[in-house]
């Protein structure tokens, strides 16, 4: 077996997005011992293209907003599935984050009387996400890089972690990766560790996520004996590019309806207006001259239905294409051009402007964009304690999208980038609590690291085995097939029966070269990972027979009151295979739920 | 069908050379998606670096027939469709394998940036900036760090000696970002002079060339860094009033303190 090297830490974070660089930084400010593990350079996390904005009620567009009526919005939005105990943590603690990162060097765009400017997004009543342009992902990793430069935080980049370690008492106590440039093992021995490894969306095919999404933060925590809840809630963003083929997923930006684009099909018609749900119908303008009143007037006016939550918008478009009314590549039309003019485009929307005119040869301030559903988010995850981030196993925290519970069945836009820094600070304080309470060396067990290993290394040493490449892009055809924006029971019985093919394919992969940067070897390590989370999700949207949020099931048009009431959890059972079971959700306190009831004024 | 020969550099620190690959050609293709067909059919093992294919993260910077570019925003269609298009490393960095190099020597200069350090917060715990006063440090603050303007310096091109001297453009609009902004109170100027040696630029323009994010590094950056860096040398006092007045407010006491200090 080949050696490796080993390093002590009090605290290992893994994930340099958002939520992870967050935690890393509340670590190493409380005096531990802290290593950030990435898989990609610092700085290039999925995080940094995070383009319209971070929800935080600061009120300084609207005085009337407040954290009660992000509260509102959020769960809302989530279709009341969410842990209202994160959703009131988040919506409190959101603003503060904010000013924090101003005071490490960000520089967000501004009102006019020098305060921190907010930007309209869907499912949100006021003006909420701080923004710089369209790249607030950059500024907010960017500022926590710089952070945690300064504070000295050990960083190993371009290192995968393969598993998670635990001790003989079951307690997680380390990490084994690799790393890529030279493909040779480490190990981390660590007091507590955190997860912050973002997104599942590689393997799906349209995606507007980076290659780093694979799930392998969601798959370790499920081998280490974690419980996972909600993976049936997948988000298909409204708008991706759809033309031309090779960037096709590549994300639009919500902030461009957000500043006054809209939704048209192949009719010229504003087809929002006639997709209006009943939960939102009370809040949602029903002609065109009240939505286009409501960009300046927010409180005699209700809010375009282009800006409804993303699942009724996706949903949409997908109706409209399957009717007949989409564009030449199986879109729909956004149309800012004839709205704003090029000048305001330009300035509020300038990656936008670059990416179409770059990628698709299209003028955004001329003429509209096509696009439709792009693989976005799971809202689903590692179930944590909403105040610790603590997991279900001991010495383990997770934080940021690899998390579950904020978002319910569906999340509200510029949520998550609010979410790495609350929740991420948060899990970096109870893992310094749990680091600094925990006695004795951590020890975790060898024979893991040895397993691990003799996996890792088979693809080198089979002859003719499929190719990595051919097995991934299988999968990401299965789960766009098969278990994708609409869902039914066959086809997810299906979907589940093509991944029992797909993992035995992936048992017998092999990859030609070495283990120094080989991208075939790095892929044929992420597919146990894309595979488990795949599984998840389909056995997710299987059980949970009904639509909501993130879940839509043509078998199960309507949403069911008592699923409403349930999360599905799934954990590895006796002799490996995985379980799942319905799990109560934790009833509101009636201030809370007073909160909900009221009609918006 | 259409074909397209990519002519990639294969090799590692011992060397390496050129390897012709022939592809069909698909519509409305970036580099990066040729790249990625060659990994998913006849080398697994070529290694690029990407993240995002969208132009946003600043990973996948290489030298396309010769210029540093972005693959993930290079369209094939932009580039002579006749001849092989040659795809190299960036080579002011040490080769890792293929088209991935260690660029760690720009993670080193960013540590020895002293931290943004702001004057206290207003009355309400927060702080007020004029939107004109920052566009120039959002400018720079669009920087995806793809360091192909590092790559392509003179000044470290060719020349390993002189990266222990000189930080390299990345550097110096980070350095001017901080000099402008409105609430930072660290005086950078020695450092900046003696340490990041911008004395070293000659003002080529090179770097303003290939940046992917159109950020005006000389003219907005550099050339202004210079000038404060000339004029405080020696007139410290001066400086400060210039920063008291484009503030338009009273810099406190211990700001001020803060700044004789120098670093
Ligand atoms: C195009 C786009 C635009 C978006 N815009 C917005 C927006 O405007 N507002 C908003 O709120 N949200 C937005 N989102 C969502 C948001 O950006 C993400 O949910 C969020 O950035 C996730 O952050 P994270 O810290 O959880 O993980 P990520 O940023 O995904 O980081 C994951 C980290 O984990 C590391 N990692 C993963 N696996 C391993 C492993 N095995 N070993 C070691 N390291 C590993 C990766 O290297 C990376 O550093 C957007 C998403 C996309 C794709
Ligand atoms: S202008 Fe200066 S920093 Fe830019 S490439 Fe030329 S010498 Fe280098
Ligand atoms: S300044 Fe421009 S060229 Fe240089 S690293 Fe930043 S984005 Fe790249
Ligand atoms: S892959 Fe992110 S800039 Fe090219």
């Amino acid at each position: 077996m080949p050696d490796y090297q080993t390093h002590d830490f009090d605290v290992v974070v893994i994930g340099a997005g958002g939520a992870g660089l967050r935690a890393a930084v509340e670590a190493k400010e409380r005096g531990l011992r802290t290593a950030l593990v990435c898989k990609s350079l610092l700085g290039k996390a999925h995080t940094v293209m995070a383009e319209g904005g971070a929800a935080a009620a600061m009120g300084n567009v609207w005085p009337e907003d407040n954290w009660q009526v992000h509260f509102r919005d959020t769960m809302r939005g989530g279709k009341l599935l969410n842990n209202w105990r994160m959703a009131q943590v988040h919506a409190q603690e959101a603003p503060d984050r904010i000013y924090e990162l101003e005071r490490w060097g960000a520089l967000f765009d501004r009102t006019d009387d020098g305060r921190i400017l907010q930007r309209d997004f869907g499912g949100h009543r006021y003006a909420r996400l701080a923004h710089v342009g369209d790249r607030t992902g950059l500024e907010l990793i960017r500022t926590l890089q710089q952070r945690a430069v300064s504070l000295d935080v050990e960083v190993f980049m371009e290192c995968k972690v393969l598993r998670l370690l635990k001790d003989a008492e079951g307690r997680v106590s380390g990490a084994l990766g690799y790393w890529r440039a030279t493909g040779d093992y480490v190990t981390f021995n660590a007091k507590a560790v955190i997860l912050a490894t973002g997104s599942v969306g590689k393997a799906w095919l349209y995606t507007s996520n980076s290659w780093e999404s694979t799930g392998d933060g969601h798959a370790m925590a499920l081998w280490a004996g974690a419980d996972l809840i909600d993976m049936e809630f997948i988000q298909f963003h409204p708008t991706g590019m759809v033309w031309p083929l090779s960037v096709r997923g590549v994300l639009v930006t919500e902030g461009v309806r957000g500043d006054g684009g809209v939704l048209r099909n192949s009719e010229g018609r504003r087809f929002m207006f006639d997709y209006i749900p009943a939960m939102f119908a009370a809040e949602t303008a029903d002609t065109e001259e009240e939505a286009d009143r409501w960009y300046d007037d927010h409180i005699d006016n209700r809010r375009p239905p282009e800006l409804l939550p993303r699942d009724e918008v996706a949903r949409s478009i997908n109706t409209e294409v399957k009717a007949g009314r989409g564009g030449p590549h199986g879109g729909v039309y956004l149309d800012i051009a004839s709205r704003r003019t090029a000048d305001y485009i330009r300035r509020r929307l300038p990656s936008m402007y670059h990416q179409f005119m770059e990628l698709a040869g299209v003028d955004i301030t001329v003429e509209p964009m096509e696009v439709g559903p792009t693989c976005h988010y799971i809202m689903g995850g590692v179930r944590v304690d909403a105040d610790t981030e603590a997991t279900t196993v001991p010495g383990l925290f997770a934080a940021g999208e690899v998390a579950a519970g904020l978002h319910g069945a569906n999340r509200l836009g510029g949520n998550s980038l609010s979410d790495l820094l609350v929740f991420g600070r948060r899990a970096g304080m109870a893992a310094s609590d749990f680091a600094e309470g925990r006695t004795g060396t951590p020890s975790p067990l060898v024979s893991e690291v040895e397993r691990a290993i003799a996996e890792a290394e088979a693809p080198f040493d089979r002859q003719d085995g499929d190719n990595p490449y051919q097995v991934h892009q299988d999968l990401q055809r299965t789960m766009q097939e098969l278990v994708g924006i609409i869902r039914t029971e066959s086809e997810l019985v299906q979907a589940l029966d093509e991944l029992d093919k797909l993992d035995e394919r992936a048992r017998r992969v092999s990859v030609p070269g070495g283990r120094a940067y080989n991208p075939g070897w790095n892929l044929a390590t992420d597919l146990p990972a894309m595979l488990t989370v795949s599984r998840l999700a389909a056995k997710g949207a299987l059980e949970r027979r009904e639509s909501r949020g993130g879940q839509t099931r043509d078998d199960y048009p309507k949403a069911d009151a008592e699923l409403g009431k349930v999360n599905f959890v799934q954990r590895l059972g006796a002799g490996g295979a995985f379980t799942i079971t319905p799990a109560p959700i934790a009833a509101m306190p009636a201030e809370l739920q007073k909160l909900l009831e009221e009609e918006p004024s | 069908m259409a074909e397209v020969t990519m002519r990639v550099w294969r090799g590692d620190p011992g060397g390496g050379a050129f390897t012709d690959y022939t592809m069909p050609a698909v519509e409305g293709e970036v580099v990066l998606d040729v790249i990625h067909r060659i990994q998913a059919g006849p080398a697994p093992d070529l290694a690029c670096r990407w993240n995002c294919k969208a132009g946003r993260c600043g990973s996948c910077s290489a030298e396309i027939n010769g210029i540093p570019r972005l693959m993930c925003m290079t369209r094939m269609d932009s580039l002579p469709p006749e001849e092989p298009v040659l795809v190299a490393p960036m080579r002011t960095f040490p080769v890792i394998r293929d088209l991935v190099t260690d660029v760690s020597f720009n993670f080193e200069v960013a540590k020895r940036i002293p931290a943004f350090t702001p004057e206290p917060a207003g009355p309400d715990g927060t702080h007020r900036m004029m939107q004109v006063d920052i566009e120039r440090g959002q400018e720079f603050r669009k920087c995806i760090e793809c360091f192909m303007c590092q790559d392509v310096c003179h000044v470290i091109r060719d020349h390993e000696e002189n990266k222990r001297a000189f930080a390299g453009p990345r550097f110096f609009i980070r350095l001017m970002e901080l000099e402008a902004h409105p609430l930072d109170t660290l005086d950078r100027r020695q450092l900046i002079h003696r340490d990041m040696g911008i004395g070293y630029c000659n003002i080529t323009k090179c770097c303003t060339e290939v940046c992917p994010e159109l950020i005006h590094i000389t003219d907005n950056g550099i050339i202004p860094l210079k000038e404060r860096v000339v004029d405080s040398s020696y007139d410290p006092v001066a400086r400060l009033g210039r920063r008291i007045l484009r503030r338009r407010a009273p810099a406190p006491a211990d700001d001020v303190a803060v700044k004789s200090a120098g670093n």
